[in-house]
């Protein structure tokens, strides 16, 4: 696992003269409510050898995945192709794009020698005949290669978009399988498409709620394998776990990393009250940051590390309050019908998302940090627990079906409210938790 | 009690708790014995037994929705426990609050915390021994009942009474 992720990227060279992406006459503004999506086309990238041609095949066909996933790009199908690209470096014959309407073009090469994978690419502004962006060179090991197909899409959305991408991250969640009364929960990990799923915790115990540090290096979760709900911190690459020693009170759940991953926010329950505290991962001193006989759980950095959005049930049902990072006065953001919960700071820092209850019905929804321009984006028998892209244009999230037969499964949607889509995974899956893009 | 001892017990019991127990999580609880009358130890008629304790004093409490107040039916309940408790000092227990699935999972398992400390609350004042009592939530990760109606939620948001054992080794 190790020598896989740091021997990914050996080089990463760039092709051409740089040209500067920000005069690309082609560009999708993302906050002017796109309907009508971008067509793109991906010639299958050219191999240099029969051994690079499978690779050169998958990698072509993960970036058309990754760009029409998001639900702002439509890709044109191989079958309307007039040219064909035989030659990375032969020059591109616009006009048989344009005939076919494609807007964007990615054009691509894999080589690979040994266990050595070179991926060249450039994007194309078919209608201006220009390049977006630099042509660029990834390298890396063979068993790398959907990394660096997701590399090459988050470069391809960002020139066209002007925004950071989310290909190349990974989701922690917890897979279920069983019937409700006999569920079986592990923690697991895989790539934001649902690739590459490993196992973290075996099914012996109910473990909850994996959060993935800032840089994507550990994971708080909730595991009862002593018997009750307690925290612990794993090392993602080792895959080894350590129990956070939390004061006086039988019972933490809840946690969170601070954006610097030196400290934590949790709930602690002490006398069948739930309060939140901070803990220094340093020192494993913890301190509270609120002393009420409400409940006080699911807490969340902003992303400059001054303030914590979390839900109490201090004016009597699930609202959403904002308190200094170091406790202190509290101010109520959500004032809509409903109970509102599980709110999470968005990467931006501009927008919360959160769960809300009402008249029966579950949402994911985003809302302004003061609370104004609240936004469902869902609506069904339960959703739940929302977590960022790492660019803040996406959320993941749980949705549990009803009745003796319900299932728990991840979906994914933009927040526009569009492009509501599931997120395969082998069993069921809940409470997913998003990593940042990995270097 | 020796661990064979133990042993034997806990064998006969979980026969029994097979055939009456709906409650998952109440089936790998190491339940102690103290049986030692002329009736079939450890039986449901042995009112020293576990069994007894689940099936006749009943070992659980129901809620409404969203809260954690004990009903009257709660607390003749719990008053059961209380006096089965005091009369079978050999037992401790822990209590199980849980939630059905309308609420997020961190509320549900504040929710179910609460619970069980109302019913651990009322148990003490009733004369049990706090040092015999301790709590865990499950939130809604352990529902008794699978439907998604009233019908089933009621009997999810609970808070049981499970013997984990003797306080005698």
């Amino acid at each position: 696992m190790m020598r896989f992720l740091t021997s990914l990227l050996l080089g990463l060279t760039i092709l051409t003269a740089p040209v500067n992406a920000q005069d690309g006459p082609l560009r999708l503004e993302l906050d002017q409510g796109i309907i009508e999506p971008l067509p793109f086309a991906v010639p299958n990238f050219v191999p240099d050898s029969a051994a690079a041609a499978q690779y050169a095949n998958d990698i072509s066909r993960v970036v058309a995945a990754d760009l029409t996933g998001t639900g702002l790009f439509r890709e044109i199908s191989s079958d309307a192709f007039i040219s064909r690209v035989s030659s990375f470096d032969a020059p591109v014959q616009f006009a048989d794009w344009k005939a076919i309407n494609a807007d964007a073009l990615v054009t691509g090469a894999v080589n690979v020698s040994g266990n050595r994978l070179t991926v060249r690419f450039r994007v194309w502004d078919v209608f201006s005949g220009q390049e977006l962006g630099n042509g660029l060179q990834f390298a890396g090991t063979t068993e790398g290669w959907r990394r660096m197909a997701h590399k090459v899409s988050d470069q391809v959305y960002s020139r066209i978009t002007g925004e950071g991408g989310y290909f190349d991250s990974r989701v922690a969640f917890v897979s279920e399988s069983g019937p409700k009364d006999q569920r079986l929960k592990r923690l697991a990990i895989m790539d934001y498409d649902g690739a590459n799923v490993q196992y973290l915790t075996d099914s012996a115990a109910i473990v909850l709620a994996p959060r993935f540090s800032p840089t994507g290096d550990r994971l708080l979760y909730t595991s009862y394998e002593t018997g009750q709900p307690r925290i612990y911190v794993l090392d993602v690459d080792r895959v080894r776990r350590t129990e956070l020693n939390t004061p006086g009170g039988t019972m933490s759940f809840s946690p969170r990393f601070s954006p610097d991953g030196r400290s934590i926010v949790y709930s602690l329950i002490q006398g069948g009250n739930t309060d939140l505290w901070k803990m220094d991962l340093a020192s494993g001193q913890s301190v509270r940051l609120t002393n009420t006989p409400a409940i006080e759980t699911a807490p969340s950095y902003s992303p400059d590390g001054s303030q914590i959005v979390f839900e109490s049930d201090r004016s009597g049902t699930p609202q959403l309050y904002i308190m200094p990072a170091n406790g202190g006065e509290a101010t109520r953001i959500s004032f809509g019908q409903g109970r509102y919960g599980t709110p999470v700071w968005s990467p931006r820092g501009d927008l919360i998302a959160f769960t809300k209850q009402n008249k029966g019905r579950f949402h994911i929804g985003v809302m302004r940090t003061d609370g104004s321009e609240e936004r469902l984006l869902t609506s069904s028998f339960l959703d739940e627990g929302p977590t960022w892209s790492p660019n803040g244009r996406v959320i993941m999230f749980t949705r549990e079906t009803q009745g003796a037969s319900g299932r728990a499964t991840l979906y994914s949607v933009d927040i526009s409210g569009r492009n509501l889509r599931p997120v395969r995974t082998p069993d069921g899956g809940s409470d997913p938790s998003w990593g940042p893009l990995q270097n | 009690m020796n661990v064979l001892g133990k042993v034997l017990a806990l064998g006969a019991l979980s026969v029994i708790a097979a055939c009456t127990n709906n409650d998952p999580s109440a089936l790998g609880g190491g339940f102690g014995s103290g049986a030692n009358s002329a009736i079939a130890p450890g039986s449901p008629s042995d009112p020293r037994s576990p069994a007894y304790f689940q099936q006749t004093v009943g070992d659980r409490v129901l809620f409404s929705v969203d809260q954690s107040t004990l009903t009257p039916q709660a607390q003749a309940v719990l008053q059961g426990q209380a006096d089965w408790l005091l009369a079978n000092p050999d037992f401790v227990a822990t209590i199980e609050g849980h939630a059905d699935e309308q609420g997020t999972r961190e509320y549900n398992l504040a929710l179910g915390a609460r619970r069980a400390n109302a019913a651990r609350e009322y148990l003490i004042s009733r004369g049990v021994a706090g040092n015999r009592l301790t709590t865990v939530s499950y939130g809604k990760e352990r529902p008794i009942e699978i439907c998604s109606t009233e019908d089933c939620y009621s009997k999810n948001r609970r808070a049981v009474t499970v013997l984990t054992g003797s306080t005698l080794g």
